[in-house]
């Protein structure tokens, strides 16, 4: 009888018919599937606190991690600028690390080449240095309009607002000592 | 934000955004809060459940409109007349705060008699160069103080530069900008009339200045109802007094005019007439768009600003540290602290190398002398003046305005560097885009050398974002970054390294800036990547004794202290990471100080003293905030005073007193010289010290005031890949907007590329009334194309009562379009792109280009394409009188129709 019972009970419908669930929006629906379904941020191995990169909110994230890939992102709800809330790119930011489409090698175009092609990091790093140095001698001005003023044109620079205050800080320490000034950023935008 | 830096003494939101839920009243304006801050809007909507009444005012119906108590669809770059009218109404209705008003702001003081207004000489103020188009600002000035405190020290530098500050080298610098913590110098503090009678008292100025704005005024300007303006005066001025406040929220739909920064002030002029400043559920709120575009400012990456808002040494004034500092030396005000801001930010950068024999190394600072900012360096690549060019996170093909204007710079460089997480268009622009469709650009014809080098994600690096209302956050490391994917600190760190490395032998004096630079960071993991917490520390600057420091008031002038930035002083406290704090909400008070850190010194309001009287004593039991307690002698209460703790409310200035030892105990802007909220601005503003309205530089209506129709200073980059549709054009009849939805970021390179995002908003759209619908013929859901003197482009109409044509009093409909800007042609959801159909003019406070308002025209179908998109638009300008936009080899200067070689005819 045990097993009739147990065979029954497994039915939805039966469950709906008999239980407390008539309308079978609750219990009577569940399946096994369901019960041994459980969530992403559950089985994470770690939760590491982050910071929406969208708008100026500044809302809270919680980051989880399982065989260090990121699984989820979530609003903090501890909080008190967001309250664990999310806007739908907040939601969708997991997606920023695991697009598809991310580009994740280094690509070069060659002056009037049609294609890009691949490139080795350090030999993409030696070749940039090489034009920064050049660059920055072929807009040296020592003067201009009478008045010293120990700069280059031959470079400039514009970063996005999702640049972090110590990157934007090593960007304006380092084009200043180069002599840079035409140093830009979307604040101005 | 010189609006708030020359009205407040700061470039900040003054409140946060949690404390919206105790305002009485929130206007906002010039912002799609809850579509563009949707999180941030909770906080709106929780006051509005408490009983605060919601204002929205939006040319457009919007999200944000939908949960107001009422929208004003006020016509587009009308704001000013909007919120002068209300000005006028507080002024004539004697509805201000006054004893705050009194006491904390310019109000009394005396402004010098050659000052003439702009009701005075039709739409310009006194000083009006014709030639240069900028002002000379001496006439503003105050009238001096006879025994001020800080005139009689003036330094003969001090005297010298004020010569040379209206030279249009100098005021092309963007010197605005250096308000941004710090209000603008003053030579001396003002002769006053408490009671505010006195024909020359600001108050009266101000009285006079706004006399025509009245309700009939903004109605005929704005298109609105006089009962829809009363309604909102009435609001306002019921909930602003002793007991109730009101906020003002606004976005870019503010910055982004050829009077953007006037835009800030009409509205600073008018919340410090309410006494809504430094109090609780007042202020004024400015939405910063990008995680950390505050942070981009307090630590620039602009050309014009140091860190901490130091301004850039100017070659014209600056040749020496006596020099650069010697407009805020003997000053009141904490700005009078600036040599040695100064002096820490050379030790930080230089170290051992900068000493007081070499003048802390100042000279190793490169020095500016005119606008060097972003779109003047794209008309400079065009030119073929500019090398090389570093984009990090940035896609400027389609998020500035002008995106061909913007190719053809790129298409001019020997070499650029891209720094992203997907192949943007900005990477792209020499193989795909607009130019490649019509001929002219090809692969072939482009010699830039592109190098795009991937970037890690906010969670594949730690650092810290500041976020709208000045909070700090910081971010730890999830995961590590994929394949060759860097972040910029570990790409910027190690470029240093590799150049200072090739230059170790050089003899040549212009590498030791480089070469004397401190730069040794630890570096972490199989990346070699440097340590962000090192760097933090060392923006938080270190003591005597090589702790780090806790306030910028332990920072000292003789190079014993350093610190990159100087208002970050106190992020790393007791050594300890102060941005990383996480305590949670519930576990602490509605300020909510132990959640991240906030510059200054952790307050979270800013001005906060004038949430008590002038004695110290709330202005009422339900808006206490901050106060004076005479038992402890200091100033308590829910936030970190930003004030002197112990300095008395009583305490006035002996003389000869310095910095702010100079400021009395009644003067709660801290940064100001004269410890006041500027109604009036003597300095510290390019076009005015009285924002006045003008028409957009493109727009279809004549200006109701004045003869002069639009900014007379506003700046032009005049090009054929620039051009300018006429005011009032029959061919360029319609007013155009453009603005963000929620499912996208900017120019989509974090948005179009995500399948979630792409799906919810998966194409361009144009919106439209359905009297334009009908008037051009255009259906819902069918293409559009639209058009001005740069391009053409084409979208999807999307026909709706939320766009409202203008009705004026003289019988003149004006009919606006509203345009998001998000699209182009990669990644999953594509579109033509906005902002390739708007020109760049720019308003001069701030090089930041009018984009919310522009003129267009707009016609059923899809656009032409190949060639014939080129002799569509160009027929456009013909008509419209406007000069070729023919552009030869990749948009270089223009050639004859009949010129054959590098002719793209």
């Amino acid at each position: 009888m045990t097993g009739v019972k147990t065979w029954l009970d497994s039915w939805p419908v039966y469950r709906q018919l008999t239980g407390a669930d008539p309308f079978g929006r609750g219990s009577a629906a569940r399946s096994k599937a369901t019960d041994a379904t459980v969530s992403r941020t559950a089985t994470a191995d770690k939760v590491v606190k982050s910071v929406c990169p969208y708008c100026a909110v500044g809302c809270a994230q919680n980051v989880y991690v399982k065989d260090e890939k990121i699984v989820q992102i979530e609003g903090d709800p501890n909080s008190p600028i967001n309250r664990g809330r999310l806007c739908p790119k907040g939601s969708a930011s997991k997606q920023l690390v695991t697009s598809p489409t991310r580009v994740t090698t280094v690509k070069y175009r060659r002056p009037y080449g049609t294609e890009w092609e691949d490139l080795d990091l350090d030999t993409a790093m030696e070749m940039i240095a090489d034009r920064v140095l050049a660059a920055r001698e072929k807009g040296w001005q020592v003067e201009d309009g009478g008045n010293r003023v120990n700069r280059t044109m031959g470079i400039a620079s514009l970063g996005g607002a999702t640049l972090d205050n110590e990157e934007n800080y090593l960007m304006k320490k380092l084009y200043s000592a180069l002599g840079a000034i035409q140093i830009e950023n979307q604040a101005r935008i | 934000m010189p609006g708030l830096g020359a009205s407040f003494g700061r470039g900040g939101a003054t409140n946060f955004l949690e404390d919206l839920s105790n305002s009485d009243c929130i206007v906002i304006e010039g912002s799609n809060m809850a579509e563009c801050h949707p999180v941030g809007f909770q906080w709106v909507t929780e006051a509005k459940a408490r009983g605060a009444k919601i204002v929205h005012i939006d040319p457009r119906f919007t999200r944000t409109s939908a949960i107001a108590d009422l929208h004003v669809p006020l016509r587009m770059g009308t704001d000013i007349a909007f919120l002068g009218g209300l000005i006028k109404y507080v002024l004539d209705n004697d509805l201000y705060f006054k004893e705050y008003v009194v006491a904390y702001t310019n109000a009394a003081a005396l402004v010098s008699e050659d000052f003439v207004d702009t009701e005075d000489l039709d739409g310009l103020f006194s000083g009006f160069d014709a030639e240069t188009r900028m002002y000379d600002e001496d006439s503003w000035q105050y009238d001096p103080e006879e025994s001020d405190h800080s005139g009689a020290e003036q330094p003969a530098e001090a005297a010298e530069q004020e010569q040379s500050d209206d030279h249009p080298d100098v005021k092309s610098s963007d010197r605005a900008q250096s308000s941004g913590s710090g209000g603008p110098t003053i030579p001396s503090k003002p002769k006053r009339d408490e009671t505010l009678q006195h024909p020359r008292s600001v108050f009266q100025v101000l009285k006079r200045h706004y006399a025509r704005y009245t309700p009939e005024m903004v109605s005929e300007v704005c298109g609105i109802e006089p009962e829809v303006f009363e309604q909102v005066a009435e609001w306002v001025t019921a909930n602003s007094n002793r007991d109730r406040t009101t906020a003002w929220v606004y976005s870019v739909g503010w910055t982004q005019h050829s009077v953007g920064a006037q835009y800030i002030r009409t509205c600073s002029i008018l919340q410090t007439l309410l006494g809504n400043i430094g109090r609780p559920g007042g202020g004024i709120m400015a939405l910063r768009g990008h995680a950390s575009i505050q942070g981009s400012t307090d630590i620039p990456t602009l050309y014009n600003l140091l860190p901490g808002y130091l301004p850039m040494p100017h070659a014209m004034q600056h040749g020496t540290l006596d020099e650069y500092v010697a407009d805020a030396a003997g000053k009141a005000g904490f700005w009078g602290n600036k040599r040695s801001y100064m002096v820490s930010l050379l030790k930080a950068w230089w170290g051992d190398a900068a000493t007081a024999e070499n003048d802390f190394a100042f000279d190793y600072l490169p020095k500016i002398n005119g606008d060097h900012s972003s779109y003047r360096t794209i008309a400079d690549m065009i030119e073929g003046k500019v090398s090389g060019y570093f984009l990090v996170g940035e896609n400027p093909t389609v998020g500035h305005p002008n995106g061909r204007m913007n190719r053809f710079g790129l298409a001019n460089l020997d070499w650029m560097v891209v720094r992203d997480l997907q192949m943007i268009e900005s990477a792209t622009f020499w193989k795909e885009g607009p130019e490649h469709e019509t001929g002219e650009l090809a692969p072939e014809t482009i010699g830039t050398e592109v190098f795009f080098m991937p970037a890690a994600t906010h969670v594949e690096k730690e650092g810290t974002f500041t976020q709208t209302q000045r909070v700090l956050q910081w971010r730890h490391k999830a995961v590590e970054p994929p394949n060759d994917a860097r972040s910029d600190l570990w790409f910027y760190y190690h470029l240093g390294r590799m150049l200072r490395e090739r230059l170790a032998d050089s003899t040549d004096p212009r590498d030791r800036p480089l070469l004397d630079l401190t730069w040794d960071y630890p570096v972490e993991g199989e990346t070699q990547d440097p340590s962000a917490e090192a760097v933090l520390r060392e923006i938080n600057g270190v003591g005597a004794d090589g702790r780090a420091l806790s306030s910028y008031m332990q920072m000292k002038e003789d190079g014993s202290t350093s610190g990159g930035c100087w208002i970050y002083c106190g992020v790393y406290a007791d050594e300890v990471n102060q941005a990383a704090r996480r305590k949670p909400a519930a576990e602490q008070g509605a300020v909510a100080s132990e959640w991240g850190w906030a510059w200054p010194l952790n307050r979270r309001m800013l001005y906060n003293r004038a949430s008590a009287d002038p004695e110290g004593k709330p202005w009422s039991e339900r808006k206490k905030y901050v106060y004076w307690d005479e038992a402890a002698g200091e100033w308590t209460g829910a936030d970190v005073p930003d004030f002197e703790k112990n300095k008395r409310p009583d305490y006035v200035p002996p003389d000869g007193a310095k910095a702010q030892d100079a400021l009395a105990g009644t003067d709660p802007f801290v940064m100001q010289g004269d410890g006041k909220a500027w109604l009036y601005a003597p300095s510290g503003v390019v076009d005015g010290p009285l924002p006045t309205h003008y028409e957009p530089v493109e727009s279809v209506v004549e200006n109701h005031l004045y003869s002069v129709q639009a900014n007379p200073t506003v700046e032009r980059i005049p090009g054929p890949w620039n051009r300018e549709n006429p005011s009032l054009s029959e061919v360029f009849p319609f007013q155009v907007t453009t603005y963000r939805i929620t499912e996208h970021h900017t120019a989509g390179g974090m948005s179009r590329t995500l399948p979630y995002l792409a799906e919810l908003q998966p194409e361009f759209f144009v919106e439209v009334s359905p009297e334009l619908a009908r008037l051009r013929g255009l259906a819902n859901g069918e293409f559009a194309t639209l058009v001005s003197a740069r391009t053409a482009i084409e979208a999807k109409v999307l026909v709706t009562e939320r766009m409202r044509p203008i009705r004026l009093g003289g019988g003149q409909v004006v009919h606006q379009i509203g345009m998001p800007y998000h699209w182009s042609y990669a990644g999953i959801s594509t579109g033509d792109s906005a902002n390739d159909l708007l020109g760049i003019a720019l308003d001069p406070n701030t090089h930041i280009q009018e984009d919310k308002v522009s003129t267009a025209d707009i016609v059923p179908g899809r656009r032409p394409r190949g060639p014939e998109l080129l002799e569509f638009v160009e027929e456009y300008r013909r008509r419209a009188g406007v000069d070729s936009g023919r552009v030869g080899v990749n948009g270089r200067a223009p050639v004859d129709a009949d010129a054959g070689e590098g002719s793209t005819l």
